[in-house]
This record gives structure tokens, C-alpha cells and sequence, in this order.
């Protein structure tokens, strides 16, 4: 695939809370097959940015575009099925539910013929296979998919919920904070599957505050803030402490050795 | 790890055993007990308790609780009886207002949950004496009599070899196997487990858990409807006074059933079971002449040992 290829795009995104501005025409550009990690300080703007990105905040004006194609994004919903799918900090998974079912959790699928259709019963052979499948195809392996999700490490658990993105997503996969909740072990495991979803096609928006994190995995960092992407830098051109002087406004984008064009 | 999936859980198989030792312990305490004639009877003496249980469950299943089942059921046999004598209307029509009214009612608490998100406890405890006194209000505090003999149709009997067993029974039997299959079998079932297991990873999920938590409520009002058919087919009236002691035996039936009040965790199957284990209890010291007075102690002391034994279930499993 192309590297320039933008999967998904916004342009002077608005968000207004009252008299607070969360977001101040900001932009935002992804490539396909890339890992854009998005930085930024508490109420920079991160979190609306990707709430817009994700449906779960309509901003005020500005115009966002997937694929090619202008999108608008009512609520979360939307945004999957136009395929983006988002990871929580939180393990958002169903503890006492089994993998295959917190796999497809709301995306169930159903026997075929009659069974499926009149009785509406599910086909949990083909989910656990598929289940299975996508795990090991992301590396993992989790021994039987009807074990529950609460006899699962931490990392696990979060390597369930990136298993279900990268089943579900066509374009996107937004990781919010993904190892917040880990240790360091875990967090290891966690940052091979992130590039392992990069590597089948698919688009990754990270968003982190630790920064050996996002060097180590980002192809390019977006800065936010003041509810404005004011720089996007390569993580190979410049260091840890570049990229927090410009979070943090210490020093101009413009200042840093050589941000590479928006 | 893999035969922990395959294996019945402590929770499942607790309940099983503990009506089996039961039913051991009293039949050598009565040669009666064993009888098929007076198994007849505990199923007969379950069977509206058993099919309140049934909605209970699913609403415990989502965390929740419903303290009003069995006032709703006695206005529904009040509602189906007085429509049929009183009103004139047709047996069929005045069941399916009856269990009309109750389906409201169950709608009524759902919306307070699912929609105000009031805490079920205090919303099932409104509507249980909300159901309470309309029931007395619209029977003028009178039990209906003389109602129509089709209304007592699922009272009768048929015979199994030579026991009497109620057509009610199979009722109870096929609402349950109904309800297995819908919590096990299909994508709304899985979602009602969700729902009770993490609510916001089951939103985030996408899932409507708004309106899922309204069905939940809204098909036990269904169930309470059935209850008070089979109320009324088994006493013969439509009595205002009913389901007072149903109220908490159906929570108790579950809780003993082994289905979590923290949710997301149980069988519905098992809530037969915990009914079975509460009228045989309920039974068997009737037959040991023991007072009603140590029946509810008994039930009492059954229904904390079923919730300490969740609750040490959840602490070793590490959840919450």
C-alpha cells in the first residue's frame, strides 16, 4: 500500500464546551498502514480529537473524510460501521463472558438456515474458530476460547479487545491508552500486537502519554495543543524532549530539527 | 485451563447437590416424602413460585432486582378474574389483559432503571406497594370467586403412570426451557449476561443496553402473568392477598439457584432448582410436622448461605 495514502482526514475541527474551546480548528491527517501515536497535555485537545474521530463527540464545524469519502459521525456506532474501532485504557471487556463472546460481543453471528433465522441461535462453534484464528494470527496464544475473560492476565485481556478491533475494523484502529492498565511485561506484549495490526494494512492511531512508547512505535507523532495540531513530528528525527518541549509549548514546532510537513 | 470451561462451576453444582442431600435427609425422616404423589405436589407447590423465578432471574442476571414480582402477579390474577366474571369478557382476552398489566408494570420498572436509572431496589419496592394497593383498590379488597372453569384448566391434572401431575407444570417446564435457550442460544441472551457482567464495556461494545434492560424488565412482567394464570388455575380465585410470600421467595429461589445478585453469573435452570429446594424444605418439615414459623427461619438461614457462598465464589474467581 502506498505510505501517502491518507485513510482518514479532518480539517479545522471545532469543539466548543460553553466558553471553553476543546477543540480550535484542529486538523489531522492518517496514512494507511501506519502507526500515528497523538500526544499532547491535559486538555490539549487529545481526547476530543479522538472522540471526534470516534463518533462520541459530534464537533461544531469542520469536516472529517474516511477513506476518501466525507463522513459524519452521529455516535459511536456510526464510526464502526464505517469501520473504525477503538481500544479502551480500561480492558473494556465482559469478565465473566468467554473470549469468543467478548470477541463478538454485539456482533454475534448466527447459525445458518432455519436455526439462525427463526430461532435466532447462535453459532458458537465458528466464533470460537474464528476467535481463534485472529488470535493467532495477532501471535497470541489463549490455550481454549470458551475459558472467561476474567481467568486472563491483564495483557490478555487487552489482547482480546485488540483481537476484536482488528476483526471488526476496515480502516482504523484507535488504541486509547492501551498498556495504562499493565506492566511492563504485559505492555511488551501488548506493543508487538499493536504492530502486528500496522502490519496486516490496517491504520493505527495511538494515543499515549509515555513516551518510550510512543517512539518506540510510532511512524509519526501528532502533536496537540490548545486544541490545535501544532506539529507532526518523525520519531527518528527528534527526541524525547523535542517532542515534550513542543507538547508543552517550551519551543516552537518550527524550532525542533525537522518536522516533517503536515 | 481448558477444563475449567468444560467443567460445571461449584455454582452450578452446589444447588443440584444440595436438593439431593435434601431430599435424602427427608425421606429418612418420612416415609411420605418419597412418594411420587407428594413430588407431584412439591412441583405443584413450585410451579408459581418457579415461573416468577424465571423473570426474576433475568433480572438479577443484569445486577438487578425486582422486590415486586409477586404483587404484580396478584394484581394480574385479580385483573384476569374480575375481567372474566365481573367484566363478561371472553377467558382468552382477560388473560391476555392480565398479562397485559403485568408486562406494564414490568415496562413501568424497567423504564425507572433502564431509562431514570433509579436503583432497582428502590424502584421494585415503589412499585411493590404501588401494585399492592391498586390490587386492593380494583378488587375492593374482595377475592374474585366463581370464575370460569376454563380458567382452571391449567389446574387439572393428567395422569403420569399413576401420579396426578398439573398441566401447569408442563407450562413451568416449557417457560423454562424457553428461557434457557434464549439466555444460552442467542445474541439477546449473551447481552442480558453483559449487561449484568460490565456494563460500559457492554456499551462501549455497542450494544443498546438502555433497551435491553427495558426488555429484561418488561419480559419478567410477562412471567408474572403466567405466574398469576397459574395462581389462579391452582387456587380457583383471583385472590388480592397472593404473591406476598412470593415477593422473596422467588429472590431466594435464585439466590439458592446459584445465580449471582452482583449479576452476569448464573443458570436459569438453577433458579428451578432453587425453587425446588425451597418447597421441598418448605414440604418436608411440613411432613415432619415441624411449625411454618421454622420454615422461614429455615429459608431465611438458606438464603444467606447462598449469598455468602457467591460471595466467597466472586473473591476467589478475583473479580471485583
Amino acid at each position: 500500500m502506498n505510505a501517502e495514502t491518507l485513510v482518514m482526514e479532518a480539517h479545522g475541527l471545532v469543539k466548543r464546551y460553553g466558553h471553553v474551546t476543546a477543540l480550535d480548528g484542529c486538523d489531522f491527517d492518517l496514512r494507511a498502514g501506519e502507526i500515528l501515536a497523538v500526544i499532547g497535555d491535559n486538555g490539549a485537545g487529545k481526547s476530543s480529537l479522538i472522540k471526534a474521530l470516534s463518533g462520541a463527540l459530534i464537533p461544531d464545524t469542520g469536516e472529517m473524510w474516511l477513506d476518501g469519502q466525507r463522513v459524519h459521525f452521529h455516535c459511536p456506532l456510526d464510526a464502526r460501521c464505517a469501520g473504525i474501532e477503538t481500544v479502551y485504557q480500561e480492558l473494556a471487556v465482559a469478565p465473566a463472558l468467554n473470549i469468543a463472546e467478548n470477541l463478538f460481543l454485539g456482533r454475534e453471528l448466527r447459525r445458518p438456515g432455519l436455526l439462525g433465522a427463526a430461532l435466532r441461535m447462535l453459532d458458537k462453534q465458528r466464533m470460537q474458530d474464528e476467535s481463534m484464528q485472529q488470535l493467532q494470527q495477532l501471535g497470541v496464544t489463549l490455550g481454549s476460547m470458551r475459558q472467561t475473560v476474567e481467568t486472563l492476565s491483564g495483557g490478555q485481556r487487552q489482547a482480546v479487545a485488540v483481537a476484536r478491533s482488528a476483526h471488526f475494523a476496515r480502516h482504523v484502529v484507535i488504541m486509547d491508552e492501551p498498556t495504562a492498565a499493565l506492566g511492563v511485561r504485559e505492555s511488551g506484549m501488548v506493543v508487538d500486537l499493536i504492530r502486528r495490526v500496522r502490519d496486516r494494512g490496517l491504520a493505527v492511531v495511538l494515543i499515549s502519554h509515555n513516551m518510550p512508547l510512543v517512539f518506540s512505535l510510532a511512524d509519526r507523532i501528532h502533536v496537540a495543543r490548545l486544541g490545535k495540531r501544532v506539529a507532526v513530528l518523525d520519531p527518528s528525527l527528534v527526541t524525547m524532549s523535542d517532542a515534550v518541549a513542543v507538547m508543552t509549548g517550551a519551543i516552537d514546532a518550527a524550532a525542533t530539527s525537522r518536522p516533517t510537513p503536515p | 485451563m481448558s477444563w475449567r470451561a468444560r467443567v460445571p462451576s461449584v455454582a452450578t453444582l452446589g444447588p443440584v447437590v444440595a436438593l439431593f442431600i435434601a431430599c435424602i435427609i427427608f425421606a429418612l425422616q418420612s416415609d411420605r416424602f418419597l412418594t411420587t404423589d407428594n413430588m407431584a405436589l412439591v412441583l405443584q407447590q413450585v410451579m408459581v413460585v418457579g415461573v416468577i423465578a424465571i423473570g426474576q432471574t433475568l433480572i438479577v442476571l443484569t445486577a438487578g432486582v425486582d422486590l415486586s414480582c409477586g404483587a404484580v402477579m396478584a394484581l394480574g390474577g385479580v385483573v384476569i378474574t374480575k375481567l372474566a366474571t365481573l367484566g363478561g369478557m371472553p377467558v382468552p382476552l382477560a388473560i391476555l389483559s392480565g398479562i397485559g398489566v403485568t408486562t406494564l408494570f414490568g415496562t413501568l420498572n424497567g423504564a425507572l432503571v433502564a431509562v431514570v436509572r433509579l436503583p432497582p431496589f428502590i424502584v421494585t419496592l415503589g412499585t411493590l406497594n404501588i401494585a399492592f394497593a391498586l390490587t386492593q383498590l380494583y378488587s375492593g379488597a374482595q377475592t374474585v370467586t366463581d370464575i370460569p372453569p376454563a380458567l382452571e384448566a391449567l389446574g387439572r391434572t393428567f395422569p403420569l403412570g399413576r401420579t396426578p401431575i398439573e398441566y401447569g407444570v408442563l407450562l413451568m417446564f416449557a417457560m423454562y426451557g424457553v428461557a434457557w435457550f434464549t439466555l444460552g442460544q442467542t445474541a439477546w441472551g449473551r447481552h442480558v449476561y453483559a449487561i449484568g457482567d460490565h456494563l460500559e464495556a457492554t456499551r462501549l461494545a455497542g450494544i443498546p443496553t438502555t433497551r435491553i434492560l427495558l426488555s429484561v424488565y418488561a419480559v419478567a412482567g410477562v412471567c408474572y402473568g403466567f405466574a398469576a394464570l397459574l395462581a389462579v388455575a391452582r387456587t380457583g380465585v383471583g385472590d388480592p392477598n397472593a404473591g406476598q410470600t412470593e415477593n422473596l421467595d422467588a429472590v431466594t429461589a435464585v439466590v439458592i439457584g446459584g445465580t449471582s445478585l452482583f449479576g452476569g453469573r448464573g443458570v436459569v435452570l438453577s433458579s428451578l432448582i432453587g425453587a425446588l429446594i425451597v418447597g421441598v424444605f418448605r414440604n418436608g418439615l411440613t411432613l415432619m410436622g415441624v411449625s411454618s414459623v421454622y420454615q422461614i427461619f429455615v429459608t431465611g438461614v438458606l438464603v444467606i448461605l447462598a449469598v455468602t457462598a457467591d460471595r466467597l465464589s466472586r473473591r476467589h474467581a478475583g473479580a471485583r
